[in-house]
């Protein structure tokens, strides 16, 4: 019973911090001055006549304080307003845009989680290794290097060689998943690549200091002191205690991403929730900036929420209160 | 043996014997251990020296600039660009690593650039890493209604997505300096503050927590002395990814156009003007990469170390598993056999 009330004061203050980023994204970007948008709407040789008509028609001339009544009206019936570039609806850009965002992280994900925990824990197991050495340097690498790097280098050394010899399936921009499976694998691979590359250093950190940490514990002891094999230790007793942190990181982590990958969606031309965004920024599209903020705030409060809860069903000590 | 020296020479020289001191017991701060392990660690030693040469090269980079004669803000249109006008190569015309896409000493912006992204990475680091700390232990250890708003204050901090505040606040005041170092810090706190709050939560259910309440320690005390000594570990590991982390944030924002912006140089601001010249010019992409690489994974390494150093327990799974190690050599010499027994049959053989 505890567990249901939990949950919604959970949701409730989940609202109030979309609540919060929806104001913060409505004030900052209404700070900016308004004329700028009208006049790009308006075109070049547009009279001040007809700046002030496109002000009146966006309704951008009403008291700050009627626009903001109007923008939470709209987000309480779920519609987040329309471009005023294309009058296309936020909503479609969203559903538009999403599944290339959600196939990068949840793609990327994978790859970073296997290679992470693998190298974390075998380094931990063998710490000061030779292995553990020379595996903590490389998977810096990727960590280290900005990821517009790492993913220009992936198109100028594989992308375009492979090209050029006519292997076409690993390709730049975005292809769903409902065209097939080969053609949506190939245009996504070099993307996962450059996301787990980013991510994978702090996977293997985490999970190699954190079962580092662990198997200092005294039932560790214990458990090796009544004979259970190595394996058996290390996989059942340690790694499940040494996880709690990770996932913590983990919900953090995919929440964001999920949000809008932005620099790895521009490099590669994915579409997404993230280039599309920072065009929308540049632009100074309002309705969509604000959308696509808070709908990346839904994210990482849902990932939050569910961390919080994941974390007390893997670790009894922390309670639910 | 030794005694009857001792009072043999003590009768021909007639002194009173010296007072036989014990075996010194010496007490060494934390510090002092810590530092004693980090001398063994080779990989943190040459990390640390990576990073002095690096702190070094950036305070000697006005030296550079006038021993090679190539001020850091001047192009050289004349020997510093090829007849197209693309960048010359390393050791052309005096440039010792080439050129930038405007023809200036790219050797000399890098250091330069050094100064700037090196600032950014440690400061920010320092304030973030001390906001967190402090955010997270109280969310964690008083919990209530303190951690309802700490928690969700963090969570909105986090669930703001910082490349969209960041180009916007560029975009409303000009990108600036104080700008990338406000929003650096304002974007690593939280995520530090989340951290040290999750393991907060885990730590104060621990019986010597309990013991230390029921000693009359107040809240403060359990937090930053009985809690947060347990924390610096995991901060210690998070906050060391955050200083390469805001180095490479800068690149970002410098790749968006939102950076530290030209003339000045910034790692990040050289590398995304690099991106115009992949195919033509490897020096241009490559030397800043590595300037940039070597110094993050000097502190990446850096913080290892200290963490393993810091860290007593790292010391005790060592030995341990040297002893295990040993012992099961031992017993396969002494049954003349391989490791191939399965641990049963090793504890009863032995």
């Amino acid at each position: 019973m505890a567990i249901i009330g939990y949950l919604i004061r959970r949701i409730l203050t989940g609202i109030l911090v979309i609540w919060l980023v929806a104001t913060a994204a409505f004030l900052l970007f209404f700070a900016r001055p308004v004329g700028t948008v009208a006049r790009q709407l308006a075109g070049k040789a547009a009279t001040p006549q007809t700046i002030q008509e496109v002000i009146n028609n966006l309704g951008l001339n009403q008291p700050i304080s009627t626009q903001y009544w109007h923008f939470l009206d709209g987000l309480v019936h779920g519609n987040l307003g329309y471009s005023y570039f294309t009058q296309e609806s936020v909503d479609t850009m969203l559903k538009q845009d999403l599944p290339a965002t959600v196939s990068l992280v949840v793609g990327g994900m994978v790859l970073w989680l296997l290679f992470g925990l693998t190298v974390g824990i075998i380094s931990a197991t063998r710490a000061r290794s030779a292995f553990d050495r020379v595996s903590s340097v490389l998977v810096l690498v990727g960590l280290s290097m900005p990821t517009f790097v790492i993913g220009e280098l992936l198109i100028l050394w594989v992308f375009q060689p492979l090209n050029q010899h006519g292997i076409t399936w690993i390709d730049t921009g975005y292809s769903g998943i409902t065209s097939g499976l080969s053609s949506f694998i190939g245009h996504m691979i070099l993307p996962w690549i450059t996301l787990a590359a980013v991510q994978a250093a702090v996977y293997t950190r985490l999970s190699r200091g954190q079962l580092l940490d662990t198997l200092g514990e005294d039932y560790i002891r214990t458990a090796r002191a009544k004979g259970l094999p190595e394996r058996r230790v290390i996989f059942r007793h340690a790694v499940r205690a040494a996880m709690t942190p990770v996932i913590s990181q983990l919900g953090v982590d995919v929440g964001t991403l999920l949000g809008g990958v932005v620099i790895t969606e521009t490099v590669f031309g994915l579409g997404g929730i993230g280039q599309v965004s920072v065009q929308a920024v540049f632009q100074d599209n309002l309705p969509v900036i604000v959308g696509f903020v808070i709908i990346a705030a839904i994210f990482v409060v849902v990932a939050n929420i569910l961390v919080d809860l994941v974390y007390a069903g893997l670790d009894p000590r922390v309670r639910i209160t | 043996m030794t005694f009857s020296e001792a009072s043999f020479e003590v009768g021909q020289v007639a002194e009173p014997p010296e007072p036989q001191t014990p075996a010194k017991v010496e007490g060494r701060s934390q510090l002092q251990l810590t530092w004693r392990r980090l001398r063994r660690d080779k990989v943190a030693i040459v990390a640390m020296i990576v990073v002095v040469i690096m702190v070094v090269l950036a305070i000697a980079a006005p030296a550079f600039a006038s021993l090679t004669h190539h001020p850091v803000d001047v192009a050289f249109p004349d020997t510093g660009e090829d007849l197209s006008g693309n960048p010359v190569g390393p050791g052309v015309n005096g440039f010792w690593l080439g050129t930038d896409g405007s023809g200036r000493d790219l050797l000399v912006r890098i250091l330069y650039g050094a100064r700037i992204s090196l600032f950014i990475g440690v400061v920010t680091t320092l304030v973030a890493a001390a906001f967190g700390v402090v955010i997270g232990l109280m969310a964690g250890y008083f919990g209530g209604i303190i951690d309802t708003i700490l928690a969700r204050f963090t969570d909105a901090v986090l669930a703001f997505p910082y490349v969209i505040l960041g180009i916007a606040l560029a975009a409303v005041f000009g990108p600036s300096l104080t700008i990338i170092f406000g929003m650096v810090t304002f974007f690593s706190w939280a995520g530090i503050a989340r951290i040290v709050r999750g393991q907060t939560l885990s730590i104060k259910e621990k019986e010597y927590i309990e013991a230390a309440r029921s000693l009359g320690a107040g809240p403060f005390r359990i937090m930053f002395f009985d809690i947060l000594p347990n924390l610096m570990g995991p901060v210690l590991v998070v906050a060391t990814l955050y200083i390469p982390q805001a180095v490479v944030f800068e690149a970002t924002l410098s790749f968006l156009g939102l950076g530290v912006q030209e003339p000045t140089p910034s790692w990040g601001n050289i590398l995304a003007d690099a991106e115009n010249f992949y195919a033509t010019s490897w020096w241009y992409v490559v030397f800043p990469a590595l300037f940039l690489l070597l110094t993050t994974l000097a502190f990446n390494l850096l913080g290892d170390g200290i963490r393993d150093a810091m860290d007593p327990r790292t010391e005790r799974v060592l030995a341990a598993r040297r002893n295990r190690r040993k012992d099961k050599k031992k017993l396969g010499a002494a049954n003349g056999q391989g490791s191939g027994l399965p641990d049963t049959a090793q504890i009863a053989a032995s």
